[in-house]
C-alpha cells in the first residue's frame, strides 16, 4: 500500500485539525469577548480565562504531538489497562476525591485538579474498541453484548453514584458505536423515542403532541409499504408503539404529573427546561422559585436577543454583564449566539456537524476493527456532548451540566477532547493496517 | 476485518441522526432568534437602563440681580414595586435606619396609592450620610433606584408665597393635559411663580441610555451615547422684586395678619408683595417637607394662605377716590362741589356716621377727601347712580358704576402671575334685583360709596386702583417677571407689556383726586405718611367687619387699610397695606406703607422719629385672640363640607363601578361569548 510509505504528515487527516482549531479559537474568542469591556485592556493578561484556555491549547497541542508520534499498536495495547486505571480513578475519588458544587468528582494534585469521569471516557473508548475488535468476540451473542454494555456502564454508575448525573449520560452515547456493530435497530429506536417523547411531552402540548406521533406512523406504513406486504407483523408493532406512545403522552406523564409529583418536583423538571408550569399541572400553594430557571431564561434572553446577525463581537449586553451564569462554560454557546446572531450560530452549528460527518467517513475507511469502533466512540461522545449542550442551552433539554466540545472554558474539558481526537487521528495514519 | 470493506447502512442512520440533530438545532435557533421578538424586549429590559437627566432648574433674580433662590442637589429613592425583587429587607432597613414595620408600612402605602407598575418615591431628600450609604450598596436592592433631584434653597428667606414651592406631582395634576409628559414622581411647581412659570423654569429633561451588569450597576453608555437626548437648564427670571424692599416689608408685618403690597404704576411690576404672617420658604424645600407643610396648615393664623391675592376686604375710605373720580366723569359733581355735613348721613332715613361735624369739613371735594368725609362720598354715590342722564333710572346707573370700576380691574381676577388670584366683588344691579326682588333703590347700597357692604377688593386690587390713579388713567397688570432669560419681550409676558387705559376721565378729574389725597396726607387723616422731599398722595381707611358665630353677626375689630403713592407728579410706587383687626388705617397700615415708602425712595430710615415709628411696628403683634376661635369654627365647617362632599362621592363611584361591571360582563358575553357570571 501507497499510503504506508508516505510521512506521517501527509497521513494525518488535517481537516479534522483545521475543524479543531476553528472550534477552539471560537471558544477563546467567546470567552474573551465576555470577559472584556473593551480592546484597551491588555491581552496578555494570565489571569484573564483565556489566557489560561491558550495555556491549556499549548498543553493539549503538545499531548496530540506526542500521541502523533506514538506507536498506533500502543493504544490498542494498553487498553484494558488504561481502562482499569481509570476505573480505580474514579473510586479512588471516593477516598482522596474534594468536592466541588455538590459533586465528589475532582481529584486534587496541588493546585491542578482533574475529572477522572472526563479522563476515564477515553479509557472506556479504547476498551470498548478493543473488546469489539478481538477475534474471539462475536458480537452477536447475547454475552458478548453483556459485556460490552458493561464496559460501558461500570464507570457510567461510578460517576452516577458521584453526583455527576450530566457525565454519566454521555457514557449512554457509547450505545451508538455498538449500535454500528450490530445492536439491534429496536434498541437504539426505543431509547431515542423514550428519550423524544418523554421531551415532548414536556414541551408540546397535548394535542398537537397527539398529532405528532399519530402522523409519524401513517408516514411509516407509508414508507415502508413494500415490507409491510411480506411482513404483517411490521403492522402490529407500528401499531403497538403508537399505542404506547399515546398511552404514554397523553396518559402515563399528566398522571404522573397530577398525582404523583408533588408540586415542587414538577416545577423542578419544567424550570430544567426553562419552561412554565402548564395551568394544569399546577397545585395550589406551591411557591414558584424564580431562580431555578434562572440559567436558561438568561440564556433564551441572550441567544434571542442575537437575531440575525448579532449584536457584533463585544458588543453583547447580556453575557458582557454576566447575566448568563457560568457563561464561559456550560453556557458558552450564549456568548456566540449573542454577539453573531442567527448566522454565526448557524455557521457554528454547521461546523460540528461537518466535524462529525468527517469522523464517520474516517471511521468507515479503516481496515481495522479496533480504529473503527474508537472513531465511532469519539463521534458518538461528541454528537451526545453538542446536541445535549446546545439543547440545554436553547431550553430543549434539561440543564445537566455537560461541556460544549471545544469551545467551554476549561482545562480537563478540551484535554480530554484534544487526546480523543488526536488518538482517532494517530490510529487513522495507520488506517491500512491492522491493530488490534 | 470482513465487515470494514461493506459499508453497513447503520453508518447512513447515524449520518442522519447527525444532519437531523443539526436541523432541529438550527430551526429553534431560528424560532429563538428570527420568530419571536420577546427575548430582544426582554434583554433590552435588562440590561439598557434609561436614565432621566434633570436639568438645573431656572433661578430667579430681584431687581439688581440679587440670588433669590439657588439650586441643590438631593437623591430620591426610588422604586418600582413589581420590580423589586429578592429584597434583603434586614440590611435595606439597616441602611435606611428604620425598622421592618415601618418599612412594610411605607411600602404598603406607597403601593396603594400609586400600584404596581409605577414609580413611587420611598424616600425623598435623603441626608448626605444615607445617600451615601445607599449608592454603595443600591445594587443589592433590585428595583430600586436614586433619582438626582434639584431642589431650592432661598438665601434670603423671604418671599415664600411669591415663589411657592416645589412637590412631586400629584396623581391628579398627572391626569391634566399639561402635566401630560409628566412621570409619577417628577417635581413640579406647586404655587406661585415655581408653578406659573413652570415651563419656563424646568428646562427640557434629557435621557442618556446606560448599560447596566447582572447586578443593576450602571456600566456604560449605550451604542456610545448617540440615542442620548441631553438636559436643557431652566431659564433664569429677573424679577421687578425688590428683595431689601421685600425683606424689609415682611419684617413690618411680622406679628400681623394681612398684606401690603407695593407696585411700580410705570410698568405694572410688584416691587413687593407681603403677606402676613409669611413664612420661611426654606421650610418647604428639602426632607421636612411633609411635615413642615403639615404645621404650617393647622396653624391658625394660615401662613400657607397669600392674603395678598386671596383675602378679600371692604376697601373702606381708601375707596373714596374711586367715588369721587366716577362721579366727577359722569358729571354729577365738580372739585367745587360741598356737602353740608353735620356729623352724619341722613338722606336715606337712617344716620350714617361720620367722623367730623360741621365747619365745612366736607366744603369741597378736596376738604371732603382729607377729612374723609361719609356723608360726602354716600351722597356722591347716591348722584352718580341716580344721575338724570341714566335713561334707565337707577338700575342702569349702577349697571354703570359697576362698568367703571370693572375698567379699574376691580370685581374680576387681574391675571397676576402667580395662579390662585381672588376676584373681589363689585355687585351689579342684577345682583341687587335678586337680593332685593327688584325692588330697590340708590339708599338699599349707598354705604358702597365709602367702600363698605357689598363691595370687596383683594389688596392687589387697592394697589392696582392706586396705580391707576398714580398713571392718571392706565395700569399694567400687575406681574412680577421682568425678563426671562434676559428677554424682556418673551412671549410668556405679552399680556403684562399691554397697556390698560381708562381712557374718557380727564386729567382734571383725576388732578382734583390726586390733590385731595395730597391733602389726606399733609393736613388731613394720613399725616403719618409725610415724607419731607417727597410729595405723597394716600388715603386711610378704617374697614368694619364682621364675623358669624355660633349664628350671631359679631363686629369685629377694624381693618387698618392704608394706600397711597409717590411722588405726585412722577409716581414711582404705589402701595396698599391692610392690617386685619387692628384698627385705624392711620395707626398701623399707614405707618407699615410710609416706612416702606421710604425705605424704597430714599434707601434708608434716618430720622429718630420715623426709627421709633419702625421699631413699633416691628414689635407690635396685632394678632386678636378671636381669631383662633374663628379658625376653627371655619376649620369644622370645611371639614363637614368635605365629609358630605366625599361620603356623596363614595355613593356616585360604587354606583359607577356597579355599572362599569355589568358593562364589562356584557361585552364578554356578547363578543367573545364567555359564561360570565
Amino acid at each position: 500500500m501507497s499510503i504506508a510509505r508516505k510521512p506521517i504528515t501527509a497521513r494525518i487527516d488535517w481537516p479534522v485539525i483545521f475543524l479543531y482549531l476553528a472550534l477552539v479559537t471560537i471558544g477563546i474568542s467567546a470567552v474573551y469577548s465576555v470577559e472584556y469591556i473593551s480592546f484597551d485592556e491588555p491581552f496578555f493578561d494570565m489571569s484573564k480565562s483565556h489566557m489560561k484556555q491558550l495555556m491549556w491549547l499549548a498543553i493539549s497541542l503538545v499531548t496530540g504531538l506526542i500521541i502523533i508520534l506514538t506507536d498506533s499498536k500502543f493504544f490498542s495495547s494498553v487498553a484494558y489497562l488504561s481502562y482499569l486505571v481509570g476505573i480505580l480513578l474514579l473510586l479512588a475519588t471516593f477516598a482522596v476525591g474534594s468536592e466541588v458544587k455538590g459533586s465528589h468528582s475532582f481529584i486534587k494534585f496541588g493546585s491542578f485538579s482533574f475529572q477522572p469521569g472526563e479522563l476515564c471516557k477515553i479509557f472506556t473508548a479504547l476498551a470498548l474498541a478493543r473488546f469489539l475488535s478481538a477475534p474471539e468476540t462475536n458480537f452477536k451473542t447475547l454475552k458478548d453484548r453483556l459485556i460490552a454494555s458493561a464496559i460501558v456502564l461500570v464507570p457510567c454508575l461510578i460517576i452516577i453514584k458521584q453526583n455527576e448525573t450530566g457525565l454519566a449520560l454521555v457514557y449512554f452515547a457509547f450505545f451508538l458505536a455498538m449500535y454500528r456493530e450490530g445492536l439491534p435497530n429496536a434498541i437504539l429506536a426505543i431509547g431515542f423515542s423514550t428519550a423524544g417523547i418523554v421531551l415532548a411531552t414536556l414541551l408540546v402540548e397535548r394535542l398537537p403532541l397527539f398529532i405528532i406521533i399519530t402522523v409519524i406512523p401513517i408516514l411509516a406504513f407509508w414508507l415502508l409499504w413494500k415490507q409491510i406486504k411480506r411482513n404483517k407483523l411490521i403492522i402490529i408493532i407500528i401499531a403497538g408503539a403508537w399505542l404506547i406512545a399515546v398511552l404514554f403522552s397523553q396518559v402515563l406523564v399528566p398522571y404522573v404529573f397530577k398525582h404523583v409529583f408533588q408540586g415542587y418536583q414538577t416545577e423542578r423538571i419544567y424550570s430544567m427546561l426553562g419552561q412554565d408550569v402548564p395551568q394544569e399541572y399546577q397545585k395550589p400553594g406551591t411557591v414558584v422559585k424564580k431562580d431555578a430557571d434562572y440559567n436558561v431564561r438568561q440564556s433564551k434572553i441572550a441567544i434571542g436577543s442575537g437575531g440575525l446577525v448579532g449584536k457584533g463581537f463585544m458588543h453583547g449586553t447580556q453575557t458582557k454583564y454576566s447575566f448568563v451564569p457560568e457563561q464561559n462554560t456550560d453556557f458558552v454557546f450564549c456568548g456566540v449566539g449573542e454577539q453573531f446572531g442567527f448566522v454565526g450560530s448557524s455557521f457554528l452549528v454547521l461546523l460540528y456537524v461537518t466535524l462529525l460527518l468527517r469522523i464517520v467517513f474516517i471511521a468507515e475507511r479503516q481496515r481495522s476493527l479496533f480504529s473503527r469502533v474508537y472513531a465511532y466512540c469519539v463521534g458518538a461522545i461528541l454528537f451526545f456532548h453538542f446536541a445535549i449542550n446546545l439543547s440545554m442551552t436553547m431550553g430543549l433539554a434539561p440543564v445537566i451540566g455537560i461541556t460544549l466540545p471545544m469551545l467551554s472554558y476549561g482545562g480537563t474539558s478540551l484535554l480530554s477532547f484534544s487526546i480523543l481526537l488526536f488518538i482517532m487521528l494517530r490510529l487513522d495514519a495507520d488506517r491500512h493496517m491492522l491493530i488490534r | 476485518m470482513s465487515e470494514t470493506s461493506q459499508t453497513s447502512p447503520r453508518t447512513w442512520v447515524i449520518r442522519i441522526l447527525f444532519i437531523a440533530m443539526a436541523l432541529i438545532l438550527i430551526a429553534r435557533l431560528f424560532m429563538l432568534q428570527l420568530v419571536e421578538d420577546k427575548y430582544k424586549v426582554m434583554a433590552n429590559d435588562q440590561a439598557i437602563f434609561r436614565k432621566v437627566v434633570y436639568p438645573a432648574r431656572g433661578v430667579i433674580l430681584d431687581r439688581k440681580g440679587k440670588t433669590l433662590l439657588i439650586n441643590n442637589t438631593t437623591f430620591d429613592l426610588a422604586f418600582i414595586p413589581n420590580k423589586v425583587k429578592n429584597l434583603d429587607t434586614t440590611l435595606f432597613c439597616e441602611v435606611m435606619g428604620t425598622d421592618k414595620a415601618t418599612f412594610l408600612k411605607t411600602m404598603k402605602k406607597l403601593i396603594v396609592r400609586n400600584g404596581y407598575q409605577r414609580q413611587s418615591i420611598y424616600e425623598s431628600s435623603l441626608n448626605g450620610e444615607k445617600n451615601a450609604r445607599l449608592q454603595e450598596n443600591l445594587y443589592m436592592f433590585e428595583g430600586f433606584e436614586l433619582i438626582e433631584r434639584n431642589t431650592r434653597t432661598y438665601p434670603l428667606g423671604i418671599g415664600a408665597h411669591i415663589f411657592g414651592y416645589l412637590n412631586e406631582v400629584s396623581p391628579k395634576m398627572l391626569e391634566s393635559e399639561r402635566f401630560a409628559s409628566y412621570r409619577q414622581g417628577d417635581y413640579v411647581g406647586q404655587s406661585g411663580l415655581e408653578s406659573k412659570y413652570e415651563e419656563v423654569l424646568r428646562g427640557q429633561r434629557g435621557v442618556e441610555y446606560m448599560v447596566r451588569d447582572v447586578l443593576n450597576r450602571p456600566r456604560d453608555s449605550y451604542k456610545s451615547g448617540t440615542m442620548d437626548t441631553p438636559a436643557i437648564a431652566g431659564k433664569t427670571l429677573e424679577l421687578y422684586l425688590d428683595a431689601e424692599l421685600q425683606a424689609y416689608g415682611e419684617k413690618l408685618m411680622s406679628g400681623k395678619i394681612g398684606s401690603a403690597i407695593a407696585i411700580d404704576p410705570k410698568t405694572g411690576g410688584i416691587l413687593a408683595m407681603v403677606s402676613g404672617p409669611t413664612y420661611d420658604p426654606n421650610m418647604l424645600s428639602g426632607a421636612n417637607f411633609g411635615k413642615n407643610f403639615n404645621e404650617l396648615s393647622k396653624n391658625y393664623t394660615r401662613p400657607l394662605f397669600n392674603r395678598a391675592i386671596l383675602a378679600q376686604y371692604p376697601p373702606g375710605s381708601t375707596f373714596k377716590p374711586l367715588t369721587a373720580l366716577i362721579g366727577l366723569d359722569v358729571g354729577v359733581i365738580t372739585p367745587a362741589f360741598g356737602y353740608p355735613c353735620g356729623g352724619g348721613y341722613y338722606a336715606c332715613g337712617r344716620r350714617i356716621g361720620c367722623t367730623h361735624s360741621g365747619g365745612g369739613h366736607a366744603a369741597n371735594l378736596r376738604l371732603a377727601m382729607a377729612n374723609s368725609c361719609n356723608s360726602y362720598f354716600c351722597h356722591v354715590f347716591r348722584l352718580t347712580v341716580d344721575a338724570q342722564k341714566w335713561a334707565g333710572g337707577v338700575h342702569e346707573g349702577v349697571q354703570r358704576w359697576h362698568d367703571y370700576l370693572s375698567s379699574f380691574g376691580l370685581g374680576h381676577p387681574l391675571g397676576i402671575d402667580i395662579p390662585g388670584e381672588n376676584r373681589g366683588n363689585v355687585p351689579d344691579s342684577n345682583y341687587f334685583d335678586r337680593i332685593y326682588n327688584s325692588h330697590w333703590n340708590s339708599c338699599n347700597m349707598v354705604v358702597v360709596g365709602m367702600g363698605q357692604g357689598e363691595i370687596d377688593m383683594t389688596p392687589l386690587q387697592m394697589a392696582n386702583a392706586m396705580c391707576l390713579i398714580a398713571n392718571r388713567g392706565y395700569y399694567y397688570i400687575p406681574h412680577f417677571v421682568k425678563s426671562v432669560a434676559g428677554n424682556s419681550k418673551d412671549p410668556v409676558l405679552g399680556k403684562y407689556l399691554e397697556k390698560h387705559e381708562v381712557t374718557h376721565i380727564s386729567d382734571t378729574a383725576f388732578g382734583a383726586v390726586i390733590a385731595g389725597m395730597e391733602d389726606v396726607v399733609n393736613k388731613g387723616t394720613g399725616r403719618v405718611a409725610i415724607l419731607p422731599g417727597v410729595e405723597v398722595c394716600g388715603k386711610t381707611g378704617t374697614v368694619e367687619n364682621y364675623a358669624a358665630i355660633d349664628g350671631q353677626r359679631v363686629k369685629l375689630d377694624n381693618h387698618s387699610v392704608f394706600v397711597c403713592f409717590a411722588p405726585k407728579n412722577d409716581p414711582k410706587i404705589a402701595i396698599a397695606v391692610i392690617v386685619q383687626n387692628s384698627g385705624y388705617g392711620a395707626t398701623w397700615a399707614g405707618p407699615i406703607a410710609s416706612l416702606m415708602m421710604e425705605k424704597y425712595l430714599n434707601d434708608t430710615i434716618k430720622a429718630p422719629a420715623r426709627l421709633a415709628l419702625q421699631d413699633k411696628m416691628y414689635k407690635a403683634n396685632t394678632v386678636k385672640s378671636y381669631i383662633r376661635t374663628i379658625d376653627s369654627l371655619q376649620r369644622q365647617k370645611d371639614l363637614m363640607r368635605e365629609l358630605l362632599r366625599t361620603a356623596d362621592k363614595r355613593t356616585q363611584d360604587s354606583v359607577k363601578k356597579q355599572r362599569d361591571t355589568i358593562l364589562v360582563k356584557r361585552i364578554l358575553r356578547d363578543y367573545y361569548k364567555l359564561n360570565v357570571r
